[in-house]
């Protein structure tokens, strides 16, 4: 076998095999460093940046046998070796500059290539070295401020001891899952099989719809050595359909007869690793018959168009409602009304982490290690394919390199769990982007009809709303998107008069699912850019529009929801209010002082979200227990898809017990040893998980105080054997070792369920869909080329009522990366169906193209929440697009009906807003 | 199954041999080669010309500057070059990332025939020929006629792309504009290069402009260069661009951008490069 020798982190190594193999391919699965990551295999992701000779290449266009005598660097080489990594790995977890951590590994090495030959580089040259490394989280700008900052040397004795007791809630403290994120040894879903596992590849429908017949899949598998066994849908043993809400459950593991979507899976083969990877699938016995598909609403809803599901008529999954008032009364009783239609596309989520994990039979269960967002999900729908009982299934997630809700919905699970379980063997399978792109499910496509009515004081008096997303083929989320929306429709604002209609429709596309914001987003983009329109024709600043009409705690909401406490949305956009009039001034100078083509414009808009599930129960369960080392077990089945809830949940617990946090340890999740803290959506962790951490916590210090028999002010300490309790003077000490022990072995333990009180809504969407809401307003300046239609986001400010920081480290965090995402929204990304399923085609923002993000935190207290602390994750995203959007208008006089304002579409509108002025400036549009 | 043949020669002489091999494919920067491989396995024998030394490196001639094939993006961009050859520089900058730019190769860039391959517009505005090598001959041909189409050259499975040769025949400041719809990582809507050269008088001695991203291969305008020539080399010069001068391009539509508005970009991108050279701000 030919071998390739190298010098590899500074000591002689050799890869046997194949010299075309991928060098990051080689590295993974040969040499077992996984710490370089594979997202694209194409160059165009970054995240197997490795050094070779000392420069910075991707793994994945190397060949092996090109590093013959070559010197390879990868990041577990540089972590041990290197004093510039280690300084920027203390600089990243300072600045909290690894979020899921996925890019991290080649964000480090990009980074030190670039310190080690410039100590003090500036911004430009920053950008230069890292942009060629996506980051789908971060919005890169803590990345880029950390790698600046690596320079110096930082003390860090007191931010490793952490806060002290009590005090661990607000503080900045560094991700307790960092340090494994830095220097590669975290597990992501394509970093850990167990020996001789299989792999698993699907055959997938190249069209986007078919009817398929199989042919000879013995004789195929005799032809090929090494291949176990293929798969097909008369293998699944239990029901061939799941779907995340059980009522609407409609995707089967493979179909039958017909093939939906583009890329749906007709069958998986499952054989040696290299016989998989060495099959050409061109020879696998299917036949394929072409259908004609429904590519748009338009053509879903026609008279007599086929149906996509047959049991949903009309190609209609369901629809959602919201009605309060009279909205026909409150439109007729306005001097002013505007309304607009406006277009989204599909939305890739883009994590750089590919779906990937192994399962693997024990006796009568199966264990599934994965990439998730929604272990107990997944547990319940594993079951139900293979036949079998939840508890006989365990999950175990790994890692999640990022999520943002396509991985809330299975991928490879039940392809791995039924393989495994009918092969009794471990199997595995890493998606590859291209069946990333082509298969997951992405944010839906939306038209959406609104009409807004205001009193001639700028008073809001009614909204009417009437908004459709395509769902693809199978309902995945589409059912909570079609109810989130009409909730979510009038804006964090007072409106009487309101009606809100959706509609979510089958077509033969890839299903559209969750993704940040639920369809929210796409509400927000109409709604506030309406708002601009009617203020302008009211004659009423647009910022104080919008204070003016923002929505009081004592006043309804949509759904009739009195919140009472908590509302901040008017302080954020008040917040606003002075860099609102230095921005538009900037802008105003600027637009005077240089003609053509280059003009500046400003946008406000601002947002509010429910956390949680709809009026539907979604509670989490903490277990916390003190063992007879006098360790804390926080037994935390929250996943950590990047966002931070390993940290913020055990901040929350630590000051629930009034423990340092460094006395916590972190178990799980694994659906073995933690309890249901539900999916990680619905900007729901640190709310509801974090509710049911901090009466866990609260559990457990009552019990430590009553063993102790302390009152409730004793200060709980941690001594050499134990636990000592000082009350008033009085002292009493705990002797762990010698107390009783429960089934886990606690000598104490606190559990809670915090399940977050809401109620259904009626049929006129009236009720309490959720216990808490999160606000926020950004300010977006922006520069426009009229000439070439292109736009430069150059400042953001964000105003968000968290409610509590707990950590506002990662509460920016979240903020900077939902603006990198609102901005791709708004300028860059959009999905066509079987067209561009790779990230180059496909185009998520760069290093160079966020701005700074000047993260304004408000803390408005929810009553309901930890701590008065309200989610982040979607909230941050929501109204960046949007007022991106009204930046352009500002700039340029022209309003944008459709997303994103490609340099095309851009140029195309000021060309026609040029020759055909009335068409799209904004008096003449409005009614 | 074996894994097929992967030869790294150290010469040209050896590559060119191994080229005899049917169906054998070179392997340089791995830029392409991989992306395009996609998941597939690598069925055929390998030539890898990384090895190669002499294929690499600039040599500055009195009368031309030969670039080896294998030459890097990151090489070029670190090279002592003339003004004319600016625009080269900044296209080599970006060519996808820093990681691309180490690895991918000129002669690569050429090869791979994309119609939005950085490297062309420049090279065809430095009037650059290409020198292929086979074991019978040795040929050189004009980058314009090389590239034949999309991913489709003159170059015969026997030869290899030894070096591109670009004559001294143009002696001023060069610009090369790339339009994408993000920072890094992109590939060109529309991209420019221009190089002029000024006479005593100040008047444009020569202009050489090319487009690409906006054809099957980017291509010079001609009659705008002609037009262009006489004219004073100062600020202004970008309005001399006429929508006459861009008909000959081709673009389509794709998940990029429509051809009308690549044709329209185009026309500004010109006219900014064009003013970029006379002010010399062109680095």
């Amino acid at each position: 076998m030919p071998t390739t020798e190298f010098t590899l982190n500074g000591n002689p190594a050799a890869i046997a095999g194949n010299k075309g193999t991928r060098l990051s391919k080689a590295l993974r699965d040969e040499l077992r460093l996984t710490g370089t990551k594979i997202g694209c295999d194409a160059g165009d992701c970054g995240a197997c940046t490795i050094l070779v000779d000392g420069a910075p290449v991707c793994g994945c266009l190397v060949a092996v046998g090109q590093i013959a005598g070559s010197r390879v660097e990868t990041i577990e080489g540089l972590s041990a070796s290197s004093t510039v990594t280690r300084r920027l790995q203390d600089a990243f977890l300072r600045h909290g500059a690894a979020q899921c951590g996925i890019c991290t590994p080649g964000m480090l090495v990009a980074a030190t290539h670039l310190l080690e030959r410039n100590a003090a580089p500036d911004e430009q040259k920053v950008l230069d070295a890292i942009g060629g490394v996506l980051c789908r989280c971060t919005g890169y700008r803590k990345i880029i401020a950390a790698i600046l900052d690596a320079g110096i040397e930082h003390d860090n004795a007191a931010a490793l001891d952490g806060p002290a007791a009590g005090q661990a809630v607000g503080a900045r403290i560094r991700r307790l899952d960092g340090q494994r994120k830095v220097d590669g040894s975290e597990i992501f879903g394509a970093d850990a099989a167990p020996e001789g596992c299989l792999l698993l590849r699907a055959v997938r429908s190249p069209h986007h719809r078919a009817r398929f017949r199989l042919g000879d899949l013995d004789a195929f598998v005799a032809k090929h050595p090494g291949i176990e066994r293929v798969l097909t849908a008369r293998d699944v043993p239990g029901v061939n359909c799941y779907g995340p809400i059980p009522p609407f459950a409609d995707q089967p593991v493979f179909p039958e007869r017909d093939a939906l979507f583009r890329g749906e899976a007709v069958a998986a083969i499952v054989g040696d690793p290299a016989a998989i990877e060495a099959l050409d699938l061109a020879d696998f016995p299917v036949e394929w018959e072409e259908l004609p598909p429904h590519f748009g609403m338009d053509e879903a809803l026609a008279d007599g168009a086929a149906l996509v599901q047959g049991n949903r008529p009309g190609n209609i999954l369901t629809g959602g409602r919201v009605a309060r008032g009279d909205a026909e009364t409150g439109m007729a009783q306005s001097a002013v009304v505007v309304e607009g239609t406006f277009e989204t596309g599909f939305v890739e989520h883009a994590y750089i982490e590919p779906e990937a994990g192994f399962a693997r039979r024990v006796g009568g269960r199966i264990e599934l290690q994965v990439s998730t967002q929604s272990p107990y999900m997944n547990r319940d729908d594993i079951a139900k394919i293979l036949g079998i009982v939840p508890e006989d299934v365990r999950i175990l997630p790994t890692a999640v390199g990022g999520g943002f809700g396509a991985k809330l919905d299975m991928s490879v699970q039940p392809f791995i769990a039924l393989a495994a379980w009918v092969t009794n063997r471990p199997v595995r399978m890493v998606y590859s982007r291209r069946e990333s792109i082509m298969v997951t499910t992405k944010r839906h496509p939306s038209r959406i009809a609104m009409r807004i009515g205001a009193a001639p004081d700028g008073k809001l008096q009614a909204i009417d709303m009437r908004a459709d997303f395509n769902t693809g083929a199978y309902s995945s989320w589409g059912p909570t998107v079609a109810n989130r929306v009409p909730v979510h429709a009038s804006g964090p604002y007072f409106v009487p008069h309101y009606r809100a209609v959706t509609r979510a429709i089958h077509t033969h596309l890839v299903p559209a699912g969750a993704f940040r914001g639920f369809g929210v987003p796409q509400a927000t983009l109409a709604q506030e850019q309406l708002f601009d329109m009617l203020a302008d024709k009211l004659g009423i600043d647009r910022l104080e529009f919008r204070i003016l009409n923002a929505l009081a705690p004592d006043q309804p909401t949509v759904t009739g929801q009195t919140i009472g406490a908590g509302v901040g949305i008017r302080a954020c956009l008040e917040a606003l209010r002075p860099r609102w009039k230095e921005a538009r001034e900037r802008a105003r100078d600027f637009n005077r002082r240089n003609g053509k083509p280059m003009r500046r414009g400003v946008g406000v808009a601002g947002m509010w979200y429910g956390c949680g599930n709809t009026s539907l129960a979604n509670p989490s369960t903490i277990l916390v227990g003190l063992t007879p080392e006098g360790r804390i077990a926080l037994h935390q089945g929250a996943v950590d898809i990047g966002q931070g809830s390993n940290t913020v949940i055990a901040q929350i617990c630590a000051d629930a017990i009034a423990v340092s946090i460094g006395r916590i340890d972190l178990i799980g999740p694994d659906t073995d040893l933690t309890a249901d803290c539900g999916k990680t959506s619905a900007s729901r962790q640190t709310f509801v998980t974090g509710k049911a951490a901090e009466l866990a916590g609260r559990e457990l210090r009552a019990a430590i105080l009553r063993a102790a028999n302390a009152g409730a002010d004793a200060e709980i300490r941690f001594t050499d054997d134990g636990v000592s309790v000082a009350d008033n003077g009085a002292t009493r000490a705990l002797h762990l070792a010698a107390m009783p022990r429960d089934a886990r072995g606690y000598v104490l333990a606190g559990e809670a369920t915090f399940n977050p009180p809401t109620s259904a809504l009626d049929e006129s969407g009236q009720g309490v869909p959720y216990a808490v809401y999160g606000f926020g307003a950004h300010l977006a300046e922006i520069e426009v080329d009229m000439e070439l239609g292109t736009i430069k986001l150059l400042h953001l400010v964000a105003a968000h009522d968290v409610g509590r920081a707990i950590n506002p480290t990662l509460v920016e965090g979240q903020i900077e990366g939902g603006a990198a995402q609102g901005l791709g929204l708004a300028l860059m990304e959009e999905f066509f169906p079987g067209r561009g399923e790779n990230l180059h085609d496909y185009l998520i923002p760069t290093a160079g193209d966020l701005p700074v993000v000047e993260s304004i935190l408000i803390e408005d207290a929810s009553p309901v929440g930890p701590f008065g602390a309200k989610g982040i994750g979607e909230q941050a995203m929501i109204p960046t697009a949007p007022a991106i959007m009204n930046a352009f208008y500002d700039a340029t006089g022209i309003r944008l009906h459709r997303v994103p304002a490609t340099p095309d579409r851009v140029r195309a509108a000021i060309l026609a807003a040029e020759t055909r002025d009335a068409v799209t400036r904004e008096p003449e549009r409005a009614s | 199954m074996d894994a097929p043949l992967f030869l790294r020669p150290t010469t040209i002489g050896e590559a060119l041999r191994a080229l005899a091999m049917p169906g054998i494919r070179i392997l340089a920067g791995g830029t392409d080669f991989y992306p395009v491989q996609g998941e597939r396995p690598i069925a055929e024998p390998v030539l890898d010309v990384t090895a190669i030394a002499e294929l690499r490196g600039i040599a500055i001639g009195r009368d031309e500057i030969r670039i080896g094939g294998g030459t890097s993006w990151s090489a070029i961009i670190a090279a002592k070059l003339p003004a004319c050859f600016d625009a080269l520089k900044q296209a080599a900058r970006e060519v996808g990332s820093v990681q691309i730019q180490n690895r991918g190769t000129i002669a690569g860039n050429l090869c791979n025939a994309s119609p939005a391959a950085d490297g062309v517009p420049p090279l065809l505005a430095l009037d650059a020929s290409v020198e292929l090598v086979s074991r019978a001959s040795a040929r050189r041909m004009a980058l314009a006629d090389f590239i034949t189409g999309n991913r489709r050259t003159e170059r015969r499975s026997d030869e290899i792309v030894s070096a591109i040769v670009v004559p001294r025949s143009i002696d001023g400041p060069s610009c090369f504009l790339k339009l994408g719809a993000r920072r890094y990582l992109v590939i060109s809507i529309a991209m420019v290069a221009a190089i002029l050269e000024r006479d005593g008088k100040g008047l444009i001695a020569q202009a050489r402009i090319a487009v690409g991203s906006c054809s099957d291969v980017a291509q010079r305008l001609s009659n705008l260069e002609r037009d262009l020539v006489g004219k004073p080399c100062a600020a202004g010069i970008g309005k001399q661009v006429a929508a006459g001068h861009l008909a000959d391009l081709s673009p389509i539509d794709d998940v990029r951008a429509t051809a009308a508005y690549r044709i329209d970009a185009a026309r500004t991108l010109i006219g900014r490069a064009l003013e970029r050279c006379v002010a010399g701000v062109a680095r």
